[in-house]
């Protein structure tokens, strides 16, 4: 067999964190019945008209400036023709001669190998309605709540090579636009979603191969597996001297293989033409100097902020940043009560080992940082030990229970009167007499028995140091 | 400019109309003399001409995010042809 | 009395001296229209309970002192089919409309309510405002009241018949390529095409969105004024209404052109125009000039391209505009069809009329892949040209002056037949929507068979109170006008 190349360009589509969609006032909230997030603009009612929301230019604006893109300060929608029951004007307003930035690059780390995947663009557009099928009358149902939430789609060079450059370029990307708020990325809700071009050649070819195009693939997942796949497909194609069709396939991850697509109308011409509804957008070098000035910090500076600010290990630093759920509690929660290593410990091994249990990302941690605080302050506090904390954490994780009233209700609170802890010690040495002559003969070791013995006494609510000072006192 | 077969069988298909063979015909001959008149414009000079595709000078028209209501969606749907669930209903869409 | 025959502003007089009821007179105005739309047919639906209500509500409203700012409260109007009217069918005059009741108000209409008006119905049109007669509705043709034999002119025509029937007292219109001057002009009414950006568009169902415009359609040139003040103005759901400083049109009211400098694209004049029109303009331009106004030819750029920019443009937008009409949300279904493609194709072919269709096919052609660059983007280059001409006239005058239609309507059933016949009656209109200009048609005159003339004022951007000083100039010195 011939040695090949893969070749992989994605257009991510990421919708956009604002309150409302892109040209009306309807919330964008995800979920909600059928129809009911619509109004005569965003379902295509004639006569309504588009008014442009401007948190959506200004988020495009972050992105690009963010994948280090060249603004387009004088830039324009179009009109995408085609007909399609999730689209109800049967256009759909995008950029296509102006698009709102061009020409970045982003840099990603593959097995310690650094590159720049290039951005081509990214530009603003609306997104189309859902479709569901209705097996009761085999027709199809259709539901326009999403119609008309803002979306940018970032449009990357061919610059990708195998499914771990795709998954690393895909992460680096996602934590970008979720640092600077512009969308919370999250795949299982369809806030993010990649349509992969791949083609094949032999290695050292100048041409491209004919390439293939995968659609709206929204986990990471069967992106990696889609891309193996193809890959292979295309392969074996050439291998047997057949040759790769221009198509757009879908990728079935339950039976590991892709599909052709039947094509959405018989032609495709999309007949693109300035829309005249929107006026044209100068983004002036104020308007920019002042959306530069707003970004928020990004991941790099925040790891560097880490080490110094918190003096936590770059270890720690580099797990807590990977996600910018975990980067926002870990600072909100040191705001409250300090202790950032502590802070740390408890994001990166118990809330980690949770997620990992109830198979979930740090995107959809729902405790409060709060809680986490008032935690961390019941340890420092002394009211409850480690093992105890442990088991409280669970149920911050869980539910988001506050865990003083917990430990109150539950009785979870160490014994830190002395004079109790005293008389129940007393009792443990009178009932254990081989014990103590064991450790009046030099055995350490009884003495951590007589300890453990005294904290079963007390269920668990006591500090184990207490018991050894008085334990050594008594003895 | 003379209009093939082809030609209207495109337009037809991108308009989403289906002709009767007369109507073809007359489609035909109608869009070929108004095409004919449009290539008049090739007479102009337009190398230097930028595309005007907006006659004002008018630009940044926003709207700021704020969440406004729609009506009800009884309402959006009063006027549809067919409805289930609160949805607007479709012949099967084939993936 | 015939209180019909009254101008818009007299009866808002009347209504506000007490002299005339809201309820006399919609009463009256409906009486008009069961008497001599049969003949005429200028309306699709006409709102007789909803009228006889809303004129008792507004006749309150005026006795406990509302609307006092209004000259045009309780005076009944009518509106094109083509404008949204909350629960009342809006349906373009076609077919594939025939059902559709709007969920809410068109921006014009919320205007004109809160004007105290009385919509009294919806008017007859050309189908989708696509044509020059009116006679491509899918609710039948409009009858030109003057001559019944010849058509109202179009698209406005069933509300510029209106008008002159006396079937309604003002009434609005609207204007891509001259759909409410040219059905003024053939009615003998006035007409005006406010600047692009005047009137807010939310609400109008769209043909070719860079080119409409609403505007009034009245008796004369002093209601126009007094309507355009009520519908004019900012509109933040249209990103296209200008936001400007006043609005009072009526203040342009003066009988006075002193000096005004009148220029008269000699290409306006040329070929193709009708004899006893050309007479008809230069006669009015000898009236401006005996009233002291300096009136003077000037070649103008590029008059013969209009046309063909206009409909690549115009078609362009409307195939992406229509394409909203595929039998899903609202509007005609076909009864018959086996699978999605079949309801978009089959509803579409049946529900639309044959200019509709033909534009829509020219439309997709002149945007599809290959034919973009020679078509569509040589048109907006062709625009921008057809602007800087306008410019470059605007430098020299104050107004231009021209006839509005190189005939006078034609009989009913001579246009259709050839299209491209039909589009070059659009010559002297179409460049005004191009460059998104100001003009008004009032009538100058009568032809040999009685006809109208009308005659064309144009004004730059923003320039609609020069037009209208110079139009009411003009009025003034003809007889027989109210």
């Amino acid at each position: 067999m011939k040695s090949y190349e893969t070749v992989i360009g994605l257009e991510v589509h990421a919708e956009l964190a604002t309150k409302t969609k892109i040209f009306c006032g309807c919330t964008t909230q995800f979920g909600g019945e059928p129809n009911t997030h619509c109004c005569p603009v965003c379902t295509g009612m004639p006569g309504t008209l588009p008014v442009l929301n401007k948190k959506v230019v200004e988020f495009a604006i972050a992105a690009g400036l963010a994948a280090n893109c060249t603004i387009t300060q004088h830039c324009k929608f179009d009109r995408k023709n085609y007909f399609y029951p999730d689209l109800p004007k049967a256009y759909q307003v995008s950029q296509l001669y102006l698009p709102i930035c061009r020409g970045g690059g982003i840099e990603i780390e593959t097995g310690g190998e650094k590159k720049i995947v290039g951005i081509h663009e990214i530009h603003m557009e609306e997104d189309a309605g859902k479709l569901v099928h209705d097996p009761w009358e085999d027709c199809t149902l259709v539901d326009y709540n999403r119609c008309g939430v803002p979306l940018i789609e970032i449009v990357s060079e061919p610059d990708m090579r195998s499914a771990d450059e795709v998954i690393a370029y895909l992460e680096k990307l996602k934590l970008i636009l979720q640092y600077l708020g512009v969308s919370d990325c999250k795949m299982q809700e369809g806030s993010l979603r990649a349509d992969i071009n791949l083609s094949v050649r032999e290695v050292g070819a100048k041409e491209f191969g004919i390439r293939t195009e995968m659609k709206n693939m929204n986990s990471f997942k069967a992106i990696a597996r889609a891309v193996e796949g193809e890959r292979k497909r295309q392969i074996e194609l050439l291998e047997y001297g057949k040759v790769i069709v221009q198509e757009t396939r879908r990728w079935d991850d339950n039976k590991d293989t892709s599909f052709a697509m039947r094509s959405k109308e018989d032609a495709q011409d999309y007949r693109y033409f300035p829309e005249p509804d929107l006026v044209p957008i100068e983004i002036s070098d104020e308007w920019l100097e002042e959306i530069k000035n707003r970004q928020p910090e990004l991941r790099d500076e925040k790891m560097l902020r880490y080490e110094t600010e918190y003096d936590i290990p770059a270890y720690d630093a580099d797990i807590i940043t990977g996600s910018k759920k975990l980067a926002d509690i870990f600072e909100e929660t040191v705001a409250l009560c300090g202790k950032p290593k502590e802070v740390s410990n408890w994001l990166m091994v118990e809330t980690m080992r949770l997620l990992k249990e109830a198979e979930m990302e740090p995107e959809n941690i729902e405790f409060s940082a709060a809680n986490l605080a008032r935690l961390v302050g019941l340890i420092y506090d002394g009211k409850i030990n480690r093992t105890v904390a442990k088991e409280v954490f669970e149920e911050i994780f869980k539910s988001d229970i506050d865990p003083v009233q917990y430990v109150e209700k539950k009785g979870l609170s160490m014994v830190s009167d002395e004079g109790i802890l005293r008389s129940v010690i007393e009792k443990i040495i009178a009932a254990n007499p081989a014990s103590v002559n064991d450790y009046r003969n030099g055995k350490e070791k009884a003495l951590g028995f007589l300890v453990g013995q005294t904290m079963k006494e007390m269920k668990g609510k006591a500090d184990p140091g207490l018991i050894n000072r008085i334990l050594k006192d008594l003895l | 400019m003379t209009i093939t077969d082809e030609t209207i069988h495109y337009v037809a298909a991108l308009a989403k109309l289906e002709l009767s063979g007369e109507e073809k015909e007359k489609a035909k001959k109608d869009l070929g003399s108004i095409l004919a008149y449009m290539d008049t414009m090739n007479e102009l000079d337009t190398e230097h001409i930028e595309p005007m595709s907006h006659v004002f000078p008018i630009r940044n028209v926003f709207r700021e995010d704020v969440v406004a209501n729609g009506p009800d969606r009884d309402i959006l749907l009063s006027n549809a042809p067919a409805s289930k669930d609160g949805c607007f209903m479709v012949p099967k869409t084939v993936e | 009395m015939d209180i019909t025959t009254l101008s818009a502003l007299e009866m808002g007089r009347k209504i506000k001296n007490r002299e005339i009821s809201v309820a006399e007179a919609v009463k009256a105005q409906l009486e008009k229209i069961k008497v001599s739309d049969a003949s005429y047919h200028c309306y699709i639906t006409v709102l007789e309970q909803e009228a006889l209500a809303r004129g008792e509500k507004v006749q309150k409203l005026i006795e406990a002192g509302e609307f006092k700012d209004s000259p045009l409260a309780g005076v009944p109007v009518a509106v094109k089919d083509n404008i949204c009217t909350q629960g009342v069918r809006t349906t373009c005059a076609s077919k594939i409309l025939y059902n559709f009741n709007p969920p809410y108000n068109a921006a014009v209409v919320e205007k004109l309510e809160n004007a105290g008006a009385v919509i009294i119905g919806k008017t007859n049109m050309d189908e989708f405002a696509m044509g020059s007669t009116t006679e491509t509705s899918y609710f039948g043709i409009t009858n030109n009241p003057r001559n019944t034999e010849h058509v109202p002119g179009g698209s406005s025509g069933g509300s510029a018949a209106a008008v002159a029937a006396d079937e309604a007292f003002y009434a609005l219109g609207s204007d891509t390529g001259g759909s409410i001057r040219q059905p003024s002009a053939f009615c003998g009414v006035t007409g005006m095409k406010p600047t692009y950006g005047t009137v807010s568009r939310y609400g109008l169902l769209a043909y070719a969105s860079s080119l409409d415009q609403i505007g009034p359609i009245a008796k004369n040139v002093s209601d126009c004024a007094a309507v355009l003040d009520i519908i004019s103005g900012h509109d933040a759901r249209d990103s296209t209404c200008v936001a400007q400083g006043a609005y009072h049109y009526t203040e342009a009211l003066a009988d006075d052109v002193r000096g005004m400098k009148i220029g008269i694209p000699k290409g306006y004049l040329g070929a193709g125009l009708d004899d006893e029109i050309r007479k008809s303009i230069l006669a009015a331009a000898e009236t401006f000039e005996k009233k002291g106004a300096v009136v003077q030819e000037f070649d103008l750029d590029a008059v013969d391209y209009a046309i063909p920019a206009y409909y690549v443009i115009a078609s362009a937008e409307a195939s992406s505009n229509l394409s909203r009409y595929d039998g899903v949300k609202y509007g005609y279904r076909t009864g018959d069809f086996e699978n999605l493609q079949e309801v978009y194709k089959k509803t579409r072919s049946e529900g639309f009329g044959n200019e509709v269709k033909r534009r829509m096919m020219i439309g997709a052609f002149v945007l599809s892949s290959g034919y973009y660059d020679a078509y569509y983007n040589k048109a907006l280059k062709v625009k921008a040209i057809i602007k800087a001409g306008f410019d470059k006239a605007f430098q020299k005058f104050d107004v231009l002056l021209g006839p509005t239609a190189p005939s006078t309507a034609p009989r009913l059933g001579e246009s259709l037949s050839d299209p491209l016949k039909m589009y070059l009656g659009d010559i002297y209109t179409v460049s005004v929507n191009l460059a998104g200009l100001p003009a008004i048609s009032l009538p100058c005159g009568t032809d040999s068979k009685g006809l109208p003339i009308g005659m064309q004022l144009i004004g730059k951007h923003f320039g609609e109170k020069e037009i209208i000083r110079a139009a009411y100039s003009f009025e003034q010195t003809q007889t027989g006008n109210k």
